[in-house]
């Protein structure tokens, strides 16, 4: 393509609508227009000067505003869609999802289900839409940057009287003197303007920089969706729960057999409105309220080398207790507090006990998680486990089965072996009920008594994504600060036909830029630039 | 030292009142021009009036801080109040910049309701919840809720704009929904007034009803049922009984203050209009007359520029950081940092707008308008109607 050599002698690159160094008009965008198109300096942006191959139709597609806006708002409304109903994560755990959305919201929850809105937010079209966001951050960005760049470099002071008359800030003096532009000179420069100066013409700039938040900003957005979609890479995202029993070691999942965590104690307060009478009126509304869910955690490391069958030999590492807000950390490793179960059965206690005279001949203590075969208590009685059922139910053939190894309904078969009876009686022993499927037995398990012990429940985080989620995060307000907290400002003040013009422009703050220049030309002979945008709208409204 | 600081909540809502009166002298008394350094008598003194209103404020966050031993910024109450706060902050600020005293005539009503509104929760000094015994609850709630409120000013002089700019001499859609963005303010006061009347009444009906699980529970309105529970039984003697009996999955209660502020609502705006004779965009009309197009599209572009950074750093980053600690993660998609994506994203949508499609103007308030009412429905709707993590708020 050919480059383009304005009048004033500089090659502007093709497609280039005002002349980067004295900014004359290239190309008449609209004749009408009287006020010029100032954004990106109306430089040679690619996706405005070529659109032939199929590379440049795709590349014109992402670098529009208007399809990133609508990308934008599409976004919007379909992560809001996702809040009518609760997304299938923070549904109760009772039902299948299927069953759920219809049973609790109608048709409506079935749509919603059958929509695949029930995971919205990993749905793959939703993906599709944040990766299409990205893909226009980095072709709008570059699209961009690099003409606006390369015009605003090669700027120069003196410019072209088309292109001062259609700034929007404009005004001719026709008796302004040497003394008057020296001291404009100096209070530019008291105001922080960079000023430069050529054939007796003055262009003050300051904070070129903020023209550059937007890209930043963008660079920072790309770094974090990265940041994002590496967390599909195996090994840098972990989210594992972990419960534990008090008084249990278990192994950290996902340590490689390194790390073990105890719970030697699960702690939940609530408040006390005797204690803290300030809550007094607000405990009462609510009844009751949590202070504190707390595992006292210890952590081990492993050791030596890890023998299959054998018992680790583990080094303590820390106590750390665990509460909400307070996770227990260790290389990248976090364990968070994030559930409980109070009281969960431990402990159960018999006495074999002689139906006829009551009496009892000794007490048995079944640990729930670790139940012995057989349980001695002298002078002949003896009782076997036969069979263990930790939460009991009868499956649908009437056999009795468990539904999970946790004993939230322990039921045992039991044999009680017995001077009288030394082959042994069956009985069936649930909680409330005995069965004594061979017939009447002389002996019973009497029960006795239970122990529990506090469930608490860690969540096991790694995430190696944070990182650069986090310089994404502070890359983006670096840039965005930066570009909404200054503004671009230039001024021109050019000797042009024996009179003083003064035009300014800026990217934003008009307001602030007016007062400024108000403020430069007090007491001298040069009279205020019009805002021609605001003559043109006074013209229209009739003000 | 709660009594002190209720107090001063009080002393600080009657000034603002009073504020508003004087900020409506200030345009009737003279040609203000709003550009122009001078700013008459009447609007000095609603400026004074305001600080002090607000520093009466900031004295009720302080006492109420020091007697609840952390940040009020925990429960619906609070965090609504705080947020009509930041918002006479905010102004106080912009004021500074631009000094138009018809931004305050706009601005302060909409903070008042705000607060008028924040009264109608419990009030109550709560404890916190583990999730929230954080340093983080005092930075990231803060935070949120300044931006939130520097971008609600760009609301108010979106709505100058509007109400300067659209031709009220016809019935047209900009009227309708002009009128709709007012009779919504108006609505508030609707609920507020209705609130207070019941709440001065002592209004207390007791129901047995069958929830969703078909589960006898209890509930307690404050205000005449229109719409009962799932198979309400009255208990109080002599209350009102149900029109309506609303399906178990509805919440009969809310629903019944919903369509209270709309009777509230709708009697108050007939009342207007009756007295006006007109709309009230159109009964506004002469007070906004000086004041110049651009200068409030400026204002309006200002406050979102000033407002987005922070409402980022407040709703979304240090939401994220504060998500990681205490619940693991530090994104989640809860109802409440969805809206806030949302709400980040229409503003970001509007930026882009403005900035590279030309959308100034009339296109420009429209779009400050719209951002508003995703704010407050975050603010509202999603504590109050779509419960998750965040509901502990309410």
């Amino acid at each position: 393509m050919k480059d383009v050599k304005c009048e004033c002698g500089h090659v502007n690159p093709h497609g280039t609508v005002l002349c980067e160094a004295c900014g004359k008009v290239l190309v008449e965008e609209s004749p009408d227009k009287s006020l010029l198109d100032m954004r990106y300096e109306g430089s040679a942006r690619r996706s405005q000067t070529y659109n032939k191959t199929i590379v440049d139709k795709i590349w014109n597609f992402f670098s529009s505003v208007k399809v990133g806006v609508w990308l934008i708002v599409i976004t919007l409304v379909a992560s809001a869609a996702g809040t009518i109903l609760p997304q299938e994560m923070y549904i109760p755990p009772t039902m299948p999802a299927e069953e759920y959305y219809e049973d609790q919201y109608g048709w409506f929850g079935k749509l919603y289900y059958e929509l695949d809105f029930n995971n919205l937010y990993s749905s793959w079209w939703y993906l599709i839409l944040i990766a299409m966001i990205g893909i226009s951050l980095v072709i709008c960005s570059l699209d961009r940057v690099v003409p606006l760049y390369k015009a605003l470099k090669a700027q120069r002071v003196t410019r072209h009287e088309g292109f001062l008359k259609r700034q929007r800030l404009f005004g001719i003096s026709e008796n302004g003197d040497h003394d008057d532009l020296a001291v404009v000179k100096q209070r530019l420069q008291a105001k922080r303007y960079h000023v430069r100066e050529e054939n007796g013409d003055l262009l003050a700039e300051k904070n070129r920089f903020s023209r550059w938040g937007p890209y930043v900003n963008h660079v920072g957005l790309i770094i974090f969706l990265i940041g994002g979609m590496l967390r599909f890479v195996p090994g840098m995202y972990i989210d594992k729960v972990l419960w534990l029993r008090e008084g249990e070691t278990k192994v950290v999942p996902e340590t490689d057999g390194q790390y073990y965590v105890a719970n030697e104690k699960f702690i939940l307060e609530n408040y006390d409105k005797d204690k803290d009478k300030t809550f007094e009126a607000a405990i009462d509304r609510a009844g009751m309220v949590v202070k504190n869910y707390q595992t006292n955690a210890v952590l081990y490391k492993r050791v030596g080398p890890a023998i299959p069958g054998e018992q680790p030999e583990l080094e303590k590492v820390k106590e750390h207790k665990i509460r909400v807000n307070q996770p227990l950390k260790f290389e990248s490793f976090a364990l968070y507090q994030v559930d409980y179960k109070l009281d969960e059965l431990n402990t159960m206690s018999f006495s074999l006990t002689n139906k006829e005279s009551g009496k009892a001949f000794g007490d048995i203590k079944v640990n729930l998680y670790d139940p012995k075969p057989k349980y001695d208590l002298g002078n002949g009685y003896a009782v076997e486990v036969l069979s263990f059922f930790p939460d009991f139910e009868f499956s649908e053939n009437g056999e009795p089965t468990t539904k999970s190894r946790i004993p939230n309904n322990p039921a045992f078969v039991f044999k009680m072996i017995s001077p009288e009876v030394p082959k042994g009686e069956t009985s069936f022993v649930a909680i409330q009920q005995t069965i004594e499927p061979l017939g009447d037995n002389q002996y019973k398990m009497a029960f006795k008594g239970i122990e529990t012990k506090n469930v608490t429940a860690l969540t096991v985080r790694k995430d190696l994504t944070i990182w650069i989620i986090i310089i994404g995060g502070i890359l983006f307000m670096i840039g965005v600060i930066q570009g909404a907290y200054w503004n671009h400002r230039r001024i021109w003040v050019q000797n042009k036909n024996g009179e003083v013009w003064i035009a300014a422009h800026t990217n934003k703050n008009w307001y602030g830029l007016k007062k400024e220049i108000e403020s430069t030309i007090l007491e001298t002979k040069l009279i205020i630039p019009d805002d021609q945008m605001q003559k043109e709208r006074n013209d229209k409204e009739g003000v | 030292m709660a009594a002190l600081s209720s107090n001063l909540l009080y002393i600080a809502f009657i000034l603002y009142l009073v504020a508003t009166l004087f900020f409506g002298g200030a345009i009737k008394a003279k040609n203000n021009t709003g550009e122009k350094k001078s700013t008459n008598r009447w609007g000095k003194i609603a400026v004074v009036v305001t600080i002090v209103g607000f520093v009466s404020q900031v004295g009720y966050f302080i006492t109420r801080w020091i007697a609840a031993g952390h940040a009020p910024v925990s429960n619906l109450f609070e965090f609504t109040t705080f947020f009509g706060m930041c918002l006479v902050g905010a102004f106080i600020v912009i004021y500074f910049i631009y000094r138009t005293p018809l931004l305050g005539l706009f601005t302060m009503p909409v903070a008042i309701l705000v607060i008028a509104y924040a009264s109608m929760f419990p009030r109550d000094i709560s404890p916190l919840i583990p999730a929230l015994q954080s340093d983080w609850l005092h930075i990231h709630v803060t935070t949120a809720a300044l931006g939130e409120a520097i971008l609600a000013i760009s609301f108010a002089a979106g709505l100058i704009y509007l109400v300067k700019v659209i031709d009220q001499s016809k019935a047209s859609k900009r009227t309708f929904w002009l009128e709709t963005v007012m009779f919504g303010l108006v609505t508030t006061l609707g609920f507020v007034l209705v609130s207070s009347l019941f709440s001065a009444m002592d209004y207390k009906a007791e129901f047995n009803w069958i929830d969703k699980n078909d589960i006898e529970a209890n509930m307690e309105y404050t205000m005449p049922a229109i719409t009962g529970p799932h198979e309400g039984e009255l208990l109080t003697s002599g209350k009102f009984e149900p029109l309506v009996e609303m399906p178990a999955m509805i919440n009969a209660k809310k629903m019944n203050s919903v369509i209270w502020s709309f009777i509230g609502g709708i009697i108050l705006y007939g009342l207007l209009r009756l007295i006006l004779r007109k709309r009230i965009s159109a009964a506004l009309q002469p007070l906004v007359k000086n004041i110049k197009l651009d200068f409030v599209d400026e204002i309006s572009y200002r406050s979102v520029l000033i407002g987005f950074p922070v409402f980022t750093l407040g709703a979304l980053i240090f939401a994220m950081i504060w998500a990681q600690i205490a619940w693991t993660r530090f994104w989640g998609w809860d109802p409440k940092e969805v809206w806030a994506l949302v709400t980040w994203l229409f503003y970001a949508a509007f930026l882009h707008l403005r900035l590279s499609k030309g959308w100034h103007g009339e296109k420009s308030a429209w779009l400050a308008v719209i951002g508003f009412v995703i704010i407050m429905f975050n603010l509202v709707a999603v504590n109050l109607v779509i419960a998750g993590l965040h509901s502990y708020a309410g």
